[in-house]
Order: C-alpha cells, then structure tokens, then sequence
C-alpha cells in the first residue's frame, strides 16, 4: 500500500523520559567492542571534560529506535513491520549522551514515499533533556519491502 | 597516535588506520541485549531464511557501530564526533561458526569544513563487499 504524503509533517506526542544509566552504557560499549575508559570510568571520563560517562555516537539507537515505533504504531500508516528493513541511519550531535541525562524523544516524520512498490519511511527523533536541551537527533529511513 | 588528532594534523586525504573487525553469532546475540532490537533475523538462522535472507545477519547498527569505533579510536575522543550517516546497502551474513564474519573499515579525510569541522568518508565491507554506502562523518577537532 501506498503511503500517505500527508503523513509528513506528522509530530507524536514526547516519549515518557529515559533515564540513561552508567551500566547501560558500559554493557553497549561491552557490546560493540570498544574498551574506552571513557564509556566506563567516571574519573576519566571527567579528566577528559566529561561531567560523567559519556556513550559511544550509535548509543542512541537504543532511545531512538524504540521511540520511532510509535509511527509504525499510527493505523494512517499502514506498514507491515515484519516487512522493515533499515534503510539509512543518521545522527547529529548537539553533545554527546552522558549517564544521569533523562531524555524525552519527540518523533516526526520528515519523509514518506513509495518507490518501485518500497514504502520509505523516514522519522526524525529529537533527543532532548527533560529541561529541554537539544542532545541528539537520530534520523531513521525505513524501508518496507512491497 | 598520541592524544586526540588536531585540525593541524590532518589535510584532505589524510587516512585513518584501516580496522578489521570480527563479529560472532555470540556478539549478536550481545548486541540484541545491549541495544534493545531483538529482531530474530539477527538471531535466529530459521526465520532469517524464511524471509530470503542467506542466513543470520549482523544488525546494520551494529556495523555501524564499528564503523564508529574506526572513527573515535582515530580521533581519541568520541565527543568530536558530530555527525554519523550511513545507508545499509547490502546485509552482513554471520556464519554460525566460531569466525563469523569480518568487517573492514577504512576511512579518509575527505573535505575540511567550516569551524573546524572535517568530513571523513568511510568504506566498509565485508567478505571484500561494501556493506555500507554513503558512510560518513563529520569531526570538530581540536
């Protein structure tokens, strides 16, 4: 099925906050291979100008991801999640993701079209403090396989 | 490299170390956990196959991730990190053995930007495939 244009534009309501824990951090840095003490070690983490732990640049996939599903959760957008592929990933970073941020994920939809039969989809997720401070934002392209 | 890499260290062209990278079914099974997608084609040889797949694949995240860690091992710090994009082009296939698949990451400073900013372009593959296209990121280096 054909998605929507008029879904662009489209904006969901703030995800509940995440908390974003030092362990967190540590078993995804444990998880990609990276050993840097700077995922780990408070204390380096601060020697390098950190105020504490900081996560690596894809950590946040983990908020991101889960808080895009509310689009395939929209009955207007009528995609079959097993046929989801990930198509593209972006992220910029206004600083990087630190343990102790409480973060609130806003989605939007920047793109919606259908391609040769592919429903692409692509949602943008503001990462922000619960104060409202701009921390990452995560662009996910989806692709639904026609 | 001693420290973090300097804007003054680095010109259009400037290579960063080539990575190889290993990934097991084990370190899928890690990554799933750690990440929070637990979509069985990462897991799961029977399902993966049942949707035309060759077998298990790596979760794209997860090579990206390790084009990220070529990127912030290089610089030494991954908070000069501003900018990340990939496009997934093609899966990565996770034999269920113990040498899986290995990822090569290759990287180069490939425009220098505005305040400061550099643009490093990456190829990565797999299996002497690129896996992933339009790979890049964007540094503010010291």
């Amino acid at each position: 099925m054909a998605l929507d244009r008029e879904l662009v534009g489209r904006s969901y309501p703030p995800s509940a906050v995440y908390e974003v824990g030092r362990a967190k951090i540590a078993e995804f840095a444990t998880a990609i291979g990276d050993p840097s003490p700077l995922y780990r070690d408070a204390d380096a983490a601060r020697a390098a100008g950190h105020p504490d732990v900081i996560a690596p640049p894809t950590f946040a996939i983990a908020v991101s991801l889960e808080a895009a599903m509310v689009v395939l959760d929209d009955p207007d957008v009528a995609i079959d999640y097993s046929r989801v592929v990930h198509g593209e990933q972006r992220f910029a970073h206004h600083r990087p993701i630190r343990a102790g941020d409480r973060l609130v994920a806003t989605t939007t939809i920047d793109a919606a079209r259908t391609v040769a039969g592919n429903d692409l989809l692509t949602a943008r997720v503001d990462l922000t403090t619960e104060d409202g401070e701009a921390v990452c934002t995560a662009t996910s392209m989806l692709v639904a396989r026609g | 490299m001693t420290g973090p890499v300097r804007l003054a260290d680095v010109v259009v062209g400037t290579a960063l170390p080539e990575q190889l990278y290993r990934i097991t079914r084990s370190d899928l099974v890690r990554y799933a956990g750690a990440s929070g997608d637990f979509n069985p084609i990462h897991w799961n040889e029977r399902v993966a196959t049942e949707v035309g797949l060759p077998g298990v694949i790596a979760h794209g995240m997860f090579t990206m991730a390790l084009a990220g860690r070529a990127v912030t091992d290089w610089t030494g710090d991954p908070a000069a990190l501003v900018e990340f994009q990939v496009r997934f082009g093609r899966p990565v296939p996770v034999p269920d053995d113990d040498a899986g698949a290995e990822v090569t990451v290759r990287g180069t400073v490939a425009a220098l930007l505005d305040d400061g900013r550099v643009r490093v372009d990456l190829a990565v593959t797999s299996g002497g495939e690129k896996v992933l296209s339009l790979a890049r990121a964007v540094l503010r280096l010291p």
